[in-house]
């Protein structure tokens, strides 16, 4: 009976499945990522998400061509986060309440903006045809391997552009100089300032590249995932990414792990769902669950970590 | 001739801050080519500043700086990077988890196909500067793994790798073992000899006659002049350092001491640098006298206040206060015993700076039954004590609404003052009360805090103000190294110059004559 179960579940349908839906978490998050390496909170990727959603699909309307959507929704995502850049450094306004400030031009902006481009409410319905679709690639060898060429082939091409930047930006944060001094700045912007690296300039440099995985992450649940944009789209996944980096310690490779993890817990909601008997309610729980699980399992890992660290330390 | 020696002339210096605070006053200080020069003076007298100066970081609010005979202005540090001045502070500028390769090249890092960091080249870089001044470093390690003395060796790589010819050190040694201290003696020597020009902030007298050639001496901002270190005694040095420039005098009867309220016994603190803060204090405060606590800052004085009222925990030994130990108790467990205290930093540790000065004034009373009815404050009764305490203690504000952090910081201080002397308390601990405040308000806590003793109240004073510590103390103890140096039982025969001795750790009593302190 537990086979029977499991099988149901772990095919490579499902496998397909967990890639397509980790790939959206992964873009926000490796915006988490160099954005902390930065020491810079980017909590906005929810709202920046649903903004560049909004917009991917606009211009690949106007345009007629998705590949333009796509740099659409990647430079409004670049600019949003300018934007919070611009509020926090330059107006030294706090940068939480900033983001959370585009976290809810997001949710409410977004459909007056659809409303006032199209008059439609609510979702951007009959405006994306197939061909304003992120188009899919099924790879030439890979793809006629039984099981492995079922998971792997033919995913969008934003779905291995995610897995790809994981690649690139361990390669930028250590491997350029641009990353040494992202990551001095990060962790001691006294040594960066004391050496004539400008702390400003480096992180906006950061958040910008943060606010463009965001906007890629954007153009995906839009132009791929539903298949349209509406306003409960991006459902969270700005934050479970946040989540995601913490658990992955804010590096490229741990943060795609944690990132797959928390793919994982979606795609067994919508699996487990689909079986009758099971509430669909107390199914609903699991991504959350697995995000407070995956919280707490960190904080105790790095509480460990500081103990070992240093045995000597005490009192204040 | 001379004029082509001087590598560094500032001229007239004078800093003062926003506040009103004259950091420097009409400083002069030369650097010839190739020497060590030492800047000393105790904590506040404004050596940082003036480095901070001439390295970019602060601005003079007059004077003239110039480099190798040219006039120059310093704005920035990379101003002063780029006229061959470095500075390794007090605190590293280090990124722990980058290496030593990577913090030395940090922001000039050499490239491959102009893309990739070309690591083995920053470790060649770091190799090639560590042979060529005789640092020794491990570039492949990390910051963060790496000892004390080695970070100070990354930094100076880092002043060096940039093309400095003029290094400036804060106070290098203060988080050094003597066996790195040494060495870092040496390798600064085989840099002077390499022709290197070398600033050394430092109060240590000894370090300073070992390896400096001259020396210019601060007080309150000004300098007391410059000296060859060969041509001077430590005396001297101490005299000019921590000398009074104007004698103060206090108007107080003899005190008369009756039993003991603050007992502290071989108290002992590591902190977490490894350093001995406190080793083996024992000292005895009694009803009706004022003990000061003289000695240069960072001598274990802080360590000591903080350990009086919980605000850390001793390794070892013991703290009564009328019979009571303090230790671990909570801080309204220790007002009850009738421990009040004027802490060093009155912005953190004072008051809440965004609440009025009513709410600060009532803040260790709220609790009282007369202040409350029922579940409700009584607020007439609460106003009236508020204004009962401005008018008595002086406090000049529009109102007891007023948020305490619009006022002066004299005025801070007198809310303070009127907290903690008016519990009435039976033993006062007073840390630095007047620092950095008017003449006006000055005087008014110090007449504040003799009448409080003559009271029968039992006072701790801590002082690095010289001046305040002689007059106002009935006996006193100086701090050197952690550890009590000296007791006086009675102040008034103690001059300046025996004062400095014993602070600067020139001189100290025998363990008899210091035990005298502790009485049961």
């Amino acid at each position: 009976m537990t086979n029977d179960l499991l099988l149901l579940i772990f095919n490579a349908d499902f496998l397909f499945s967990l890639i397509r839906i980790t790939a959206p978490i992964l873009f926000a998050a490796l915006g988490a990522v160099i954005a902390e390496k930065a020491g810079v909170v980017n909590i906005g990727l929810e709202g920046i998400m649903m903004i560049s959603a909004l917009f991917g699909v606009m211009f690949a309307y106007w345009t007629q061509l998705w590949w333009v959507g796509v740099l659409g929704a990647l430079v409004v995502g670049v600019l949003l986060a300018l934007m919070i850049g611009f509020f926090a450094f330059e107006l030294k306004t706090n940068i939480i309440l900033a983001g959370i400030a585009v976290n809810m031009l997001g949710a409410g902006g977004t459909i007056f903006l659809l409303s006032m481009l199209t008059g439609m409410k609510g979702n951007t319905g009959a405006l994306v045809t197939r061909e304003l679709l992120i188009p899919t690639i099924n790879i030439p060898l890979i793809k006629s391997i039984p099981v492995l060429g079922q998971v792997l082939s033919g995913h969008a091409v934003l779905t291995y552009l995610a897995f790809l930047f994981v690649w690139l930006m361990w390669v930028l944060l250590y491997k350029t100089p641009l990353g040494l001094n992202i990551r001095a700045v990060g962790e001691n912007p006294d040594a960066a300032t004391s050496i004539g690296v400008s702390v400003q300039k480096i992180q906006y440099i950061a958040i910008a590249l943060s606010g463009a995985m965001a906007g890629l992450g954007g153009a995906f649940m839009s132009m791929y995932y539903s298949q349209g944009w509406n306003s409960g789209m991006v459902a969270g996944r700005g934050f479970i990414a946040l989540a995601a980096t913490a658990m992955g310690r804010g590096e490229p490779v741990g943060t795609m792990l944690s990132s797959l993890l928390f793919g994982l817990a979606q795609a067994l909601r919508t699996k487990v769902s689909g079986i009758q008997g099971v509430s669909s309610y107390l199914v609903s729980v699991i991504p959350y669950l697995v995000t407070i699980i995956g919280l707490v399992a960190y904080a105790i890992s790095i509480k460990n970590k500081l103990k070992k660290r240093s045995p000597a330390s005490k009192g204040a | 001739m001379e004029q082509e020696n001087l590598v560094v002339q500032m001229k007239g210096i004078s800093k003062v801050y926003p506040n009103g605070i004259a950091a420097n006053r009409d400083v002069n200080f030369t650097l010839r080519r190739g020497e060590i020069h030492a800047i000393m003076g105790e904590n506040g007298a404004g050596k940082s500043t003036l480095m901070k100066i001439l390295f970019g970081l602060e601005q003079p609010t007059s004077g003239e700086i110039l480099v190798n005979g040219e006039p120059v202005v310093i704005n920035s540090p990379n101003k002063a990077i780029s006229l061959g001045i470095g500075m390794v502070h007090q605190h590293f500028m280090l990124v722990p988890s980058l290496t030593v390769a990577e913090n030395i090249v940090l922001g000039m890092a050499p490239t491959k196909s102009r893309v990739f960091v070309d690591y083995k080249k920053a470790v060649e870089i770091a190799e090639e500067n560590a042979t060529r001044f005789n640092l020794r470093i491990d570039p492949n390690a990390k910051v963060v793994d790496i000892p004390v003395g080695m970070k100070q060796k990354v930094e100076i790589l880092k002043a060096l790798v940039r093309g400095a010819k003029i290094l400036i050190l804060d106070e290098p040694t203060a988080v050094l073992t003597t066996q790195e201290t040494s060495e870092l003696f040496k390798e600064l020597i085989s840099l002077k000899e390499q022709g290197f020009t070398i600033v050394f902030i430092s109060h240590k007298l000894k370090e300073i006659k070992q390896i400096t050639d001259r020396l210019t001496i601060m007080r309150n901002g000004k300098s007391m002049g410059v000296y060859e270190t060969a041509s001077i005694s430590e005396e001297e040095i101490s005299r000019l350092m921590v000398g009074r420039d104007v004698v103060l005098e206090v108007i107080k009867d003899k005190a008369q001491p009756s039993e003991t309220v603050l007992k502290v016994r071989d108290l002992e603190y590591t902190d977490r640098w490894n350093k001995k803060m406190l080793d083996k204090v024992s000292f005895s405060v009694r009803k009706g006298e004022i003990l000061g606590i003289a000695g240069v800052e960072g001598n274990g004085q802080r360590e000591l206040v903080e350990m009086l009222f919980n605000l850390n925990v001793p390794d070892a030994g013991t703290v009564y206060a009328n019979g009571k130990s303090l230790i671990g108790m909570p801080q309204n467990i220790i007002r009850d015993q009738g421990v009040s205290l004027v802490p060093e930093d009155r912005m953190t540790y004072g008051i809440a700076d965004i609440a009025s000065i009513e709410e600060n004034v009532i803040s260790d009373r709220f609790g009282e039954k007369r202040f409350n009815r029922g579940p409700l404050f009584n607020m007439r009764e609460i106003h009236q004590e508020s204004e009962t305490l401005i008018v008595d203690y002086r406090i000049l504000a529009k109102s007891r609404k007023q948020q305490v952090k619009m006022l002066s910081g004299g005025n801070i201080q007198k809310v303070v003052v009127a907290r903690e002397l008016s519990s009435q308390p039976t033993l006062l601990i007073a840390d630095q009360p007047t620092r950095g405040i008017d003449v006006g308000a000055t005087e008014f806590i110090r007449n504040q805090i003799v009448e409080l003793s003559r009271n029968g109240s039992g006072v701790l004073l801590v002082s690095a103000d010289l001046n305040e510590v002689i007059e106002l103390s009935d006996s006193l103890i100086v701090m050197y190294g952690g550890k009590i140096v000296a007791y006086f039982e009675d102040t008034d025969q103690l001059d300046d110059i025996t004062m400095g001795e014993y602070m600067l750790g020139l001189k100290h009593q025998t363990e008899e004559e210091i035990a005298k302190v502790c009485y049961e």
